[in-house]
């Protein structure tokens, strides 16, 4: 029997506000234990919570770059669960009036992932375990978080990894998050259940939690889908149950009933008052969202002519979409700016944390006055290339490599020169080409390149030294 | 009769120092705390250090503020930095706050003398102080008696002359009860008139910081001190109106005084009957009495225990013996830790109160109980709107009896929560109640009634209150302890 996977996500989000959601100590990563603290977010007896606005107006932002309603009226609720990193008992959340909801997320392949809602709420402390004692560090304690709660509408592992992407990719555009999965900023479940493929029932769920990159997430959804299927085969039925996955074995394996079975108990936080959120305010925080990723990307295709696979490229991260948008003002062909990016710009950035980066010594104005020289003839291609690595390498004009002889085409009388003298520095070339070795060519229009220091005209030589042999 | 007002002359015109006047009250608590058991630690060095700092600016003829030296208490849930806080519960015994609660930063920096923490029932649950882990106050009028709960502790000590003022709590009636119990005054203001920062919480949507007083007078003068609006507290509004004891003194002519009929059935005689004989002065102040109904109020009780124990479920997870206060000596690891400590740490009424307040909120049960409590607190806030029109403040029994004898009350916890009936409406509406002492029973223990206001009517109740003093007499009687000045 073909079976299809059908999955959901619970993605948290660190927010990047400088302080956090109740107090006003700093939310910075790492720290001596214990040192981001204060009365309130350490729960001790008597302290109130007073919600950071910017917290809300981040969560509208994600929200709207979403594509979700944003509610006028929102709440916040206390869960109630008791653990040695949540000091006060409770975690403040919300639950029946979120600020978000209704969103989606586009897909490469067009299908949209419905978002149910995007919700604020404080992140717990951390326990730390040592020489067989348990420590606990509240830095983390207080930090504002938002909750983005997926319809179960992923169909394939592919599709969830490309989701989780673009989560990333639209969050750390509109500057909300850093999104490090690694560092614990972004995190996600996934529900996962199969089902026979063309059926429209949905099956018994199962939960993954502790799944700290995309990769592992791509293996853990991977192992469970097999898995699921099997006990389907084997006419079993699939337990609903939560799951950790562990990395070093590669497999998922039920977490103890304990840390699953909660009640918890929501309600209203009496300590907390309502939530608005303006019209006004929320057409303000619109307007200064940046152009989205999925916009510019379209864009890119349709106006400027880019590829769509280079297009995405581009648009993945913020920095270098920014860089294109800055280099490519005035220049007839974006697809010329696009090509140096891809090709020279992206083969010294090896990993995608350099690409994010983008750090590189060629401003982006540097790189257009480059493409500029092109474009109104004044040098070929060749120089071009040439002349950007040596940029890229001292972080200098490209007129500090290019002289004024440099500059300009060369004329028809000395092309025609350096293509004799070519064909008779290579007899063997000439040779060969006789001979039907057509790539030999290459070898004496490569001397006239040389020799006009990159001033002629590629193809134009070439054309003149076949007719000089014929 | 060691008033504020008192004490604030006698200091401003040298008839006594502040040095003085902090040792007579030490000695006396001294003296009586063996009985009375208000006070469950004692503040004496910083007292003192207080009384010093204003005496120096008396001397160097310095005006000082109304507040300023005057010796007075916080009930122990009150957060003092570094004075062990313990709100009278074994699992929070050895914590001291590192950071002052708002109303205590206020009063402080007005150079008030703090002489000590008092007692009251374990996180304010309960009616007559027994369930602090200290044991109760007494009543300082007959110590047979209790001081009544929660802030029984500030109750007796203000009673008993042992402090000049006192800031308690009421979530159902925990400052105007005592106060009644002990004949003197007790002002709960509108929720969020004054900042619960650093209160330590037992129902945070009812609960409330305010003052226990000798007179009406003295009420008027710590609320215009403490009521205001406080940025760490969301839900605090502060009275934004002219100060109270700006119109204390205002005519009362025409001011129509509802008297609501459910609120006097099932009141013991001796109690009514006090009341009814004060309606004599105010027809003479030319008030007007009117009858209304607030048949709402039956909802009161079991809408108040169960909202009350809901957030209190919450409210006291945390105390889990991790981070301060009580741990469990003996433990298999984390889990078994936090059940033994909080089994060994908290009282019976409190467990009672954390067991309700969790089967209420629990899935299932949620829309049967704590939904429909929420509904019901809503009736109910609208039916005291609906009073308000053909009635300016509303006069009721603060308690349906005068103060239990000792070890009544935890006997028959049920009936004890009934006795709340005329305090608890007031804390779910979230509006203004004072109770003035209005005489004494045959047996010589003192009675009180209580003005109902408007949300933010504190101005109108106390200028009511006040006249009716003025009029009748301040009910106030020396006990055999205390400061007599």
């Amino acid at each position: 029997m073909k079976y299809e996977l059908v999955a959901g996500f619970e993605t948290h989000i660190e927010l990047a506000t400088k302080t956090k959601i109740f107090c006003s100590c700093t939310t910075e990563f790492g720290g001596e234990p214990n040192t981001h603290c204060c009365p309130v977010c350490i729960g001790l007896p008597g302290t109130l919570p007073k919600l950071n606005r910017q917290v809300v107006n981040y969560a509208v932002k994600a929200g709207l770059a979403t594509h979700c309603e944003i509610a006028e009226i929102a709440k916040m609720d206390r869960k109630n669960y008791c653990y040695p990193d949540l000091p006060k008992a409770y975690q403040i959340s919300q639950y029946d009036m979120p600020l978000c909801l209704n969103g989606y997320v586009e897909l490469s392949n067009g299908r949209k992932i419905r978002l149910e809602r995007i919700h604020i709420e404080e992140d717990a402390g951390k326990l730390i375990h040592s020489h067989g004692d348990t420590y606990v560090d509240y830095n983390r304690g207080g930090v504002p978080l938002i909750e983005i709660v997926s319809k179960p509408d992923i169909r394939s592992v592919d599709e969830a990894k490309e989701y989780v992407e673009k989560l990333q990719q639209v969050m750390r555009y509109i500057g909300i998050s850093d999104c490090k999965m690694q560092e614990g900023s972004m995190r996600c479940d996934v529900n996962i259940s199969v089902r026979e493929a063309g059926s429209e029932e949905l099956g018994t769920r199962t939960e993954i939690k502790n799944m700290n990159s995309i990769t592992n997430i791509a293996k853990a959804m991977e192992y469970e889908f097999e898995r699921q299927c099997d006990v389907l085969e084997s006419g079993e039925k699939v337990t609903q149950e939560t799951l950790r996955y562990d990395d070093a074995t590669n497999s998922t394996y039920p977490m103890r009933s304990k840390e699953d079975a909660h009640d918890y108990r929501y309600f209203r936080d009496p300590d907390l008052v309502t939530i608005n959120v303006s019209r006004e305010d929320v057409a303000e925080i619109k307007k200064s969202l940046p152009e989205l990723p999925a916009d510019k990307c379209r864009r890119y295709i349709d106006e400027l002519e880019i590829p769509e696979k280079d297009a995405q490229l581009l648009t993945k991260y913020r920095n270098i979409s920014e860089y294109f948008d800055e280099a490519i003002k005035g220049v007839k062909s974006p697809k010329t700016v696009s090509n140096f990016i891809i090709g020279q710009i992206f083969s010294r950035l090896e990993t995608e944390a350099d690409k994010e980066e983008f750090n590189i010594k060629t401003t982006p104005k540097q790189l257009n006055e480059l493409v500029k020289l092109l474009d109104e003839g004044k040098i070929r291609n060749n120089l071009a290339k040439s002349t950007l690595e040596k940029m890229l390498d001292e972080g200098k004009n490209a007129t500090d490599y290019i002289s004024e002889s440099d500059m300009g085409g060369l004329d028809e009388n000395a092309l025609n020169d350096l293509c004799k003298q070519a064909v008779e520095a290579n007899p063997k070339a000439v040779e060969d080409y006789k001979n039907g070795k057509e790539k030999a060519i290459k070898a004496m229009v490569g001397f006239v390149m040389k020799n006009s220091r990159g001033r002629a005209d590629a193809a134009l030589a070439e054309q003149k030294i076949k007719d000089l042999i014929k | 009769m060691g008033t504020i007002a008192k004490i604030h002359e006698m200091l401003e015109t040298k008839q006594i120092s502040c040095k003085e006047l902090t040792n007579l009250y030490l000695k006396e608590i001294d003296n009586a705390n063996k009985e009375l058991n208000a006070y469950v630690t004692i503040t004496a060095e910083q007292a003192l250090d207080t009384a010093e700092l204003v005496d120096k600016k008396i001397a160097s003829g310095e005006k000082i503020g109304i507040l300023e030296g005057v010796p007075m208490t916080l009930k122990d849930n009150l957060s003092t930095k570094g004075i062990e806080t313990t709100c009278c519960s074994k699992i929070l015994k050895g914590y001291t706050p590192i950071y002052d609660a708002t109303v205590w930063k206020n009063l402080k920096s007005q150079n008030a003398v703090l002489l000590g923490k008092t007692n009251m029932d374990e996180f304010a649950m309960g009616s007559s102080c027994e369930t602090s882990c200290f044991g109760g106050a007494t009543n300082p009028h007959n110590t047979n008696h209790c001081s009544g709960g929660s802030s029984g502790g500030v109750a007796s000590a203000v009673g008993g002359n042992i402090a000049a003022y006192g800031l308690g709590s009421d979530t159902g009636g925990s400052i105007r009860q005592p106060a009644s119990f002990c004949g003197i005054v007790g002002l709960k203001p509108t929720y969020g008139a004054v900042s619960r920062y650093g209160l330590i919480a037992y129902a945070s949507s009812l609960d409330q910081i305010g003052p226990i007083t000798k007179t009406v007078e003295d009420a008027s003068i710590v609320y215009d001190a403490i009521s205001q609006y406080d940025p760490k507290d969301s839900t605090s509004q502060g009275y934004k109106g002219v100060k109270t004891f700006d119109t204390l003194n205002n005519d009362i002519k025409g001011m129509k005084i509802g008297i609501p009929k459910e609120y006097y059935e099932g009141i013991r005689d001796d109690v009514k009957e006090a009341i009814f004989a004060t309606l004599k002065s105010f027809e003479d102040l030319g008030a007007e009495i009117v009858h209304i109904e607030l048949s709402a109020v039956k909802y009161a009780l079991p809408v108040y225990y169960i909202i009350a124990c809901a957030e209190a479920s919450s409210n006291l997870g945390r105390y889990d013996g991790i981070r301060y206060g009580y741990k469990t000596a003996h433990y298999n690891g984390t889990h078994d830790m936090i059940c033994r400590t909080r089994s060994e740490g908290f009282g019976e009424e409190v467990k009672r109160r954390i067991l309700l307040g969790t089967y209420v909120l629990s899935a299932g049960y949620y829309d049967a109980y704590y939904k429909k409590a929420q509904k019901l607190r809503g009736t109910i806030i609208t039916a005291f709107n609906k009073a308000f029109e053909s009635c300016d403040v509303i006069l009721a029994p603060t308690v349906p009896m005068t103060a239990f004898e000792m070890g009544h009350a935890t006997s028959d916890p049920i009936e004890t929560y009934l006795t709340d009936i005329c305090t608890v409406p007031v804390n779910i509406a979230g509006l203004p109640g004072i109770s003035v002492p209005c005489g004494f029973n045959a047996k010589g223990m003192p009675i009180g009634m209580q003005f109902i206001g408007k949300k933010f009517g504190e101005a109108q109740i106390l200028n009511a209150a006040y006249k009716y003093q003025q009029n009748a007499g301040q009910n106030f009687k020396d006990t055999k302890w205390g400061v007599k000045l």
